[in-house]
């Protein structure tokens, strides 16, 4: 075993098939290379090129395989007729595309998306838009619980009611619901704006790290390190224009609105090594 | 993770075999396990329908030798309703270890259920005016062809597709589960029930009898008890959400009605579809749109909610 180290050992116990390759950070973000933000699979689309497909007789990977064939070839709007409820369809489209969906969704629709504008005509099930991180997208009807998991980024809107949970665990862009929603809204929230216009379930703001909500009718109850704060006019003008944005203003306007914001009284982190957390404690 | 669904005509019967079949063969991906029906018919007046088993599927791979036991248990069965004057007016055999009897009988029902199932591997899956309750291995198509539920006319129903977690996959485990001794109550259940053995022991006590160690099955006996009680099934719908402690969405039956209730958390999927005529839910939409395939306006119950629908 002389004058080997531990990669050509592996090879030669046959643990590699083949040595690993990829590309580092500093090449990833060189602000010099073209192309260094775009995803390698994005597509360049033109809106103006549209299709429609009928979904109704072909399972979620493959409708997500067609879209992706679709999008290649250049097509930039597409409808998607009869899905019928089916899960996880339009995930993982990491481009500009405008999406229409005619008809309801089941669950873990529209996630980890970066970049399309989609509007779903129907109801959409459990985790709908989960990691979207760029985009707009639009419900028509009501929701299922855990409506904007851990969103990033781009606005997501439901004209109806949704379910619990909803936006837990959400890192940034901006919620915001016609309707009412559940228990433990707002759940862990780190960062972002959400927006409740009906009422909010008990727990609201439950553990939230971060970010704002702000809720049109009633709060059954704040949970753990929620607080109420002044609306300002910085949040009146945010909302007014959020909300005159996707058609959403009420008629009385925004001032009625109770902003929820974090207590951090729960934070449990600072700038202490943990040796030195000792010493205090 | 379990599927559980349930369907109720507000206005007169329909072929609720075939459309529960359909619900829970859409739910298939969420526990492939077993799959049970409770289904509610056109009841004869005075006469009760009697569903049991004697023994497991899984028993039949013992050997050959196991279809005489079989037919042993149910010789024994026939001998005691004889014994206690129980008049059998139709007879069904499902499979070969399960079977539907018609029948008609005076006496306590309680006594004759605990007599039964003191003959060895007999279980009653039900006892109803109304209620059919089957349950058995495979998914709904297999299981509703088995026991040739496809043209089954009734008013309401609910069904359940289990992915086995903390107990067996076996007959006894599966679901619904009927609130023994009362007829026509049944129960499905997704969820996990964390003070189960708390209160098993409690309705124990009360001289309450569990067959399974599942605890779905709590919900039965809970729920039966608290009837007996005089107390409104949708009294005890929202009890439950005080007493009952863990994550639960869960559906019962009795002859008339359809409940539901949703734990505190709203921990578990439940999606409902209200019209004038029928009222269906299920763990998922993709579920009811097996039913209904145009599109229509659902949404999700809240956290502690609580319905009664009336046939």
């Amino acid at each position: 075993m002389a004058g080997m180290n531990q990669e050509t050992t592996s090879h030669e116990m046959g643990m590699h098939t083949q040595a690993l390759k990829g590309r580092d950070i500093k090449t990833m973000f060189s602000l010099s290379e073209e192309g260094t933000y775009a995803y390698p699979y994005a597509q360049d689309v033109d809106f103006n090129k549209r299709t429609e497909i009928d979904v109704a007789e072909i399972e979620a990977t493959e409708v997500n395989s067609q879209i992706r064939a679709l999008m290649k070839e250049g097509y930039g709007t597409i409808v998607l007729k009869n899905p019928g409820a089916k899960h996880s369809l339009c995930v993982g489209i990491l481009n500009r595309l405008n999406l229409i969906i005619e008809g309801s969704l089941g669950y873990f629709g529209c996630g980890l998306n970066d970049g399309p504008n989609v509007r779903v005509s129907g109801r959409v099930g459990w985790s709908f838009a989960e990691n979207m991180m760029a985009g707009v997208v639009i419900v028509e009807k009501n929701a299922g619980s855990t409506f904007g998991a851990a969103i990033r980024g781009g606005d997501l809107v439901c004209r109806g009611s949704v379910g619990s949970r909803t936006g837990i665990d959400q890192k940034g862009g901006s919620i915001l619901v016609g309707g009412d929603t559940g228990a433990f809204t707002g759940f862990m929230m780190q960062r972002g704006r959400m927006v409740i216009c009906g009422n909010a379930g008990k727990n609201l703001g439950d553990s939230m790290y971060d970010g704002t909500i702000y809720v049109g009718g009633e709060i059954q109850d704040l949970g753990v390190d929620a607080v109420p704060e002044d609306l300002n006019d910085m949040d009146k003008a945010w909302l007014t224009r959020k909300l005159s944005l996707y058609e959403m203003l009420p008629d009385k306007g925004v001032d009625h609105f109770t902003k929820i914001v974090a207590g951090k009284q729960l934070w449990n982190y600072d700038n202490l090594e943990p040796h030195e957390k000792k010493i205090i404690l | 993770m379990c599927g559980i669904a349930g369907i109720i005509h507000r206005k007169g019967a329909s072929n609720i075999g075939f459309e529960m079949t359909n619900m829970l063969q859409a739910l298939k991906h969420r526990g492939p396990d077993s799959t049970g029906f409770a289904i509610y018919g056109q009841p004869e007046a005075g006469e009760y329908v009697l569903r049991f088993k004697v023994a497991e599927q899984e028993e039949l791979a013992q050997g050959h030798h196991f279809h005489a036991v079989i037919a042993e248990r149910r010789a024994q069965v026939d001998a005691l309703m004889a014994e206690m004057g129980v008049d059998v007016t139709e007879l069904d055999e499902a499979t070969e270890y399960a079977y539907r009897y018609q029948i008609r009988y005076d006496g306590d029902l309680k006594k004759f259920a605990d007599r039964l199932e003191n003959i060895e591997g007999a279980e009653i899956l039900s006892i109803g005016n109304a209620l059919e309750l089957i349950k058995d291995l495979g998914d709904a198509t297999v299981v509703s062809g088995q026991y040739g539920l496809g043209d089954f006319t009734g008013t309401h129903g609910i069904g359940h597709t289990r992915m086995a977690t903390e107990s067996d996959v076996d007959i006894r485990s599966a679901h619904p589960y009927w609130a023994y001794p009362y007829n026509d109550i049944a129960v499905v259940h997704n969820g996990q029930i964390t003070n189960y053995w708390l209160m098993r022991r409690k309705l124990e006590r009360e001289g309450q009898r569990f067959v399974s160690n599942c605890d779905s099955e709590l919900l039965a006996v809970y729920t039966a008890t608290n009837l007996e009680k005089g107390i409104s099934l949708e009294e005890s719908l929202t009890k439950s959400i005080d007493e009952i402690d863990g994550v639960f969405t869960y559906l019962v039956t009795t002859k008339d009605q359809l409940g539901m209730a949703k734990d505190t958390m709203a921990a578990k999927p439940m999606v409902l579809y209200e019209s004038d005529d029928v009222v269906a839910l299920a763990s998922e939409e993709v579920s009811i749109r097996a039913l209904i395939p145009h599109e229509i306006d659902t949404y999700d119950p809240y956290d502690e909610e609580v319905r009664v629908w009336q046939v």
